[in-house]
């Protein structure tokens, strides 16, 4: 299984010391809080990307372009990849070039964005977020798929002759997650293709969150990809800890009160217990995520969102610190434990697609295998 | 067939006069549907019993607070609504409009809905026709035609009680009509009416576009 940090860059006041940091100083943070992920043995480093203040990462694989070069085991992914207000022909070409940089350990995950203003900066229309997430992503894996590409869809100029370069890494194209909250067309579209799906569950409840994912699981089952519990989950988490459950909530409380989106709002207790923000000791942080496998399903891959509300630098790092050294470990091997044999640990990597060949389904630009299809087949069989 | 009434009000008070005219406009509806041979089931949401939890899920990224969700699904869930709102400052109260943005169009398309509303004096009473009228048309339901609104002096005796007492009749026959009234047409034949995703705000994979139609005409051919 995958352990990691995601963040969304976002530049925030302490609230206990009054002091903003520039933007220089929280693109700096980011790369190091990415290299002692790496530093720390976790898993994956993944960005968000936003076009608005107060947010800095725009630029997501400038950022990881560099990570790339600083770090030689850690997965870089992305949190979100706008699909729907990005050309699907330069995310193609951009997460190419960072696949060769980084030797394979990328892989990118496709979201609509959550700020209504980015799709008309860009020329788009909001109203059409499903759409555009739909055509723009079968057109991206149509890029890394086919080497000459002909398109006419209904939003970008029409291709003729087109060949996205460079090519992906040993003509693998990077392995993809769809993350989305609350749209069962994403949970459907990841399914169809066999793609991973992300539930960023760190604004919602354990309910809605299983029913989601469930959802994900029936539908990459009905397409072919596999049995419901081998569906490729990922789910997102928040923690603050400290040895001293008391200490936790005493210092986490003003950035939890301040915090973007959530603060002025909730109470960090009605949040804890509605969402997976924990704040504690390592063992209750622990206990909180175990149940996450009950709630989902055996997943693949935990994300942890570690630097928000405008948390020092020095306290994210020792957050991370407590992450790897005392919750992960435990996580790991208790989810290794309870997971059947026949249900893959880990969601599918460069190695691993290159490992299956060229003939993989991966390597396919529509992957489903539909039902009808599959009927005819057993009519086949039956007749034959 | 049990019908499902929901009733949704969003005085302050304990008691309010809000409730008070809620509590009349069910037992009209009640009897209404009754004498149409059916039974009613009745579930009051007391939206000032939700109101720290309306807050929290705004001010929270729309984070589903269990008691809001729970009252979104027995909404969703009905054959009919009646919605009654104190007023405040000409229009409906704050706490009234918060409980309905926790819904879509999609939630409530084709619901029939009574609209009541209660104040002090009768100069308020085009709350119910300019304010309450369109939010409810926004939500894509069918609100009956008579809106009922409610003096604090037409809960005595006199003309003004009399005639609130027909309004409450009317109107609630009108709602009784279209809660038992069943979809004629052959199935195939007409085009689908407003669907309802029938009492969970959860996705249900019985009604999914599948995926093949949500790409046709986007896959580049």
């Amino acid at each position: 299984m995958q352990f990691g940090v995601f963040s969304i860059g976002d530049v925030t006041t302490d609230p206990t010391t009054g002091r903003t940091p520039t933007e220089g100083e929280r693109i700096r943070a980011m790369m190091t809080i990415a290299e002692h992920a790496e530093q720390l043995g976790l898993d994956v480093f993944a960005t968000g990307e936003h076009h608005n203040p107060p947010f800095v990462p725009s630029s997501p694989t400038t950022m990881l372009g560099y990570i790339a070069g600083r770090t030689k085991n850690i997965i870089l992914s992305t949190a979100t990849t706008l699909i729907t207000t990005n050309d699907p022909v330069k995310i193609a070409e951009d997460y190419a070039m960072l696949q060769h940089l980084a030797e394979g350990r990328v892989d990118l995950m496709m979201g609509r964005g959550n700020t209504g203003p980015v799709y008309p900066w860009f020329g788009k229309d909001i109203r059409k977020g499903i759409e555009l997430a739909i055509e723009n992503y079968h057109l991206l894996r149509k890029l890394w798929r086919e080497p000459v590409v002909d398109w006419k869809g209904e939003f970008r100029t029409p291709l003729r002759g087109y060949t996205s370069t460079p090519a992906p890494l040993d003509d693998t194209p990077p392995f993809v997650w769809h993350g989305s909250i609350r749209s069962p067309e994403i949970a459907e579209q990841a399914a169809f293709y066999g793609d991973g799906f992300f539930h960023n569950n760190i604004f919602w409840d354990a309910a809605h969150v299983g029913q989601m994912v469930d959802f994900y699981r029936q539908r990459f089952e009905h397409y072919g990809h596999g049995s419901a519990d081998q569906a490729i989950v990922g789910l997102g988490g928040q923690v603050f800890m400290r040895k001293n459950s008391q200490d936790a909530v005493k210092e986490f409380r003003p950035y939890f009160d301040n915090a973007p989106v959530y603060g002025h709002g909730p109470s960090l207790e009605e949040f804890t217990s509605m969402t997976p923000l924990t704040v504690g000791s390592p063992e209750q942080v622990i206990e909180k995520y175990l149940t996450y496998a009950d709630v989902a399903g055996d997943y693949q891959r935990q994300l942890f969102l570690m630097d928000h509300a405008g948390l020092p630098l020095k306290t994210v790092l020792e957050q991370m610190d407590l992450l790897a050294t005392e919750v992960v470990p435990v996580l790991r091997a208790e989810f290794d434990a309870r997971r059947p044999a026949h249900v893959p640990s880990d969601p599918p990597t460069h190695a691993s697609l290159v490992a299956a060949g060229p003939e993989g389904k991966h390597h396919l630009v529509q992957s489903a295998t539909l039902p009808e299809d599959r009927n005819e087949t057993e009519t086949a069989k039956e007749s034959a | 067939m049990t019908r499902k009434l929901a009733v949704v009000t969003a005085g302050v008070g304990t008691p309010s006069s809000t409730r008070l005219l809620a509590d009349r406009l069910v037992a009209a509806v009640q009897s209404q549907v009754g004498a149409r041979g059916e039974d009613v089931r009745v579930d009051v949401i007391e939206v000032r019993e939700l109101a720290a939890a309306l807050a929290t899920m705004t001010t929270a990224a729309g984070l589903p607070v269990p008691e809001v969700t729970r009252a979104q699904d027995i909404v969703r869930a009905a054959d009919g609504v009646i919605a009654v709102t104190p007023v405040f400052a000409g229009s409906y109260a704050g706490m009234f409009k918060m409980f309905w943005d926790t819904f879509s169009p999609d939630d409530l398309s084709g619901m029939p809905v009574l609209i009541g509303a209660t104040a002090g004096t009768p100069r308020h009473s085009l709350v119910l026709d300019h304010a309450m009228r369109p939010l409810f048309t926004y939500y894509r339901t069918i609100v009956v035609p008579t809106g009922v609104f409610a003096a604090t002096e037409e809960f005595g005796g006199g003309a003004g009680g009399d005639q609130l007492n027909r309004r409450i009749v009317r109107a609630a026959q009108e709602l009784a009509g279209l809660m038992v009234s069943t979809a004629t047409g052959v199935e195939g034949f007409v085009p689908a009416g407003p669907r309802r995703t029938n009492g969970s705000s959860l996705p249900d994979p019985t009604s999914i576009t599948p995926f093949t139609r949500l790409l046709a005409g986007h896959d580049g051919s």
